[in-house]
């Protein structure tokens, strides 16, 4: 196989990041974006200040990618933001982000990267969830919204996509060191982890180790999948 | 750059041909595409569209967007005819502009 060319969402920090520098590792040519510009960098990687949500950005992002290298075999839809916050203290304007970076820019995304990938008859793509889902997460209403948006996504496009060669899975992490959960005040992470049937936080490592498997060539049987990490 | 557009969809979904998108023979200015005796059927729209974005942004240098929110309406889909798609095509151009 030809080398893989790999497009990566909210690339700056914390899992995006790491998911870079390791498919950058396996010899991936790594294409990635953020709202700004990354501080790190890499011989396989070309970075894009870049709104996920943003349609002119986005297509700018593809335009290059199908210049360089005429296709794309891999998308992980890492960008998101999230919001801890009672429902009635919520703004409508945080609602509005939330619902924008992590359901407009995984659906803007995946239609870009589809459109690539049919050439080829080959794609995997990655969505990102999270154990709050299942768990329906008490304070963070907007998040959990959108990302069973995402799912739902996940769902709709597995089957859209499926006659192209494209699969569409999606990754549940629970709580990882990252600035994500900084923020967060230690004994509501606690909670979370209790409820997990395998009770610690989360390694970088367990996200890649399902990103590996979701874009492995064997796993082409394997789509509309949600998988939560930590027994959920 | 009407008659350019309508020449490059015509070209492009030569290319395409019988594999992709179903259709073997030539279209014409007034081929209906979709829809009510048209000629594709919902996948070969897509692919066809798709690869008239591809074309135009090699041609034009710049991406074109050509989802619209009418593409499934009979009476209204800027994707109904070759004729049709060539000018919603050229005013996406322009708009873009």
């Amino acid at each position: 196989m030809a080398q893989p060319v790999t497009l990566i969402t909210g690339t700056r920090k914390g899992i995006g990041r790491f998911l870079a520098e390791h498919y950058c590792g396996e010899g991936h040519a790594v294409y990635g974006c953020s709202r700004g510009e990354a501080d790190w960098e890499h011989e396989n990687y070309t970075h894009f200040a870049a709104d996920v949500a943003d349609e002119k950005q986005a297509k700018q992002v593809f335009s290059t990618i199908r210049r360089e290298h005429g296709r794309l075999d891999n998308l992980l839809n890492n960008a998101g933001i999230a919001s801890m916050n009672h429902s009635l203290l919520t703004p409508i304007s945080t609602v509005e982000k939330v619902l924008r970076t992590n359901v407009v820019g995984s659906f803007l995304f995946s239609r870009e990267a589809a459109k690539l990938m049919k050439k080829n008859r080959y794609g995997r793509i990655v969505n990102f969830s999270t154990v709050a889902v299942p768990m329906k997460l008490e304070g963070e209403a907007a998040y959990v919204a959108s990302k069973a948006a995402v799912e739902s996504l996940t769902n709709v496009l597995s089957r859209e996509f499926a006659s192209l060669g494209i699969t569409v899975n999606t990754l549940g992490p629970v709580p990882i060191e990252t600035d994500l959960i900084r923020s967060i005040p230690e004994d509501k992470i606690q909670d979370i982890v209790d409820r997990q049937a395998i009770r610690r936080l989360g390694r970088l490592e367990d996200v890649s180790n399902v990103t590996d498997f979701f874009l492995r060539p064997e796993s082409d049987f394997v789509t509309g999948q949600h998988i939560y990490l930590g027994g959920l | 750059m009407y008659q350019e557009l309508v020449d490059l969809i015509i070209a492009t979904a030569r290319e395409l041909g019988e594999d992709e998108i179903g259709v073997s023979e030539d279209l014409a200015e007034d081929t209906i595409l979709f829809g009510k005796e048209g000629v594709l059927d919902s996948m070969g729209l897509v692919t066809l569209i798709i690869a008239v974005e591809q074309e135009i942004e090699d041609k034009y240098g710049r991406p074109a967007g050509l989802a619209d929110e009418k593409a499934m309406s009979q009476a209204r889909s800027p994707y109904r005819s070759v004729a049709t798609l060539a000018e919603f095509a050229k005013q996406e151009i322009e708009s873009g502009e």
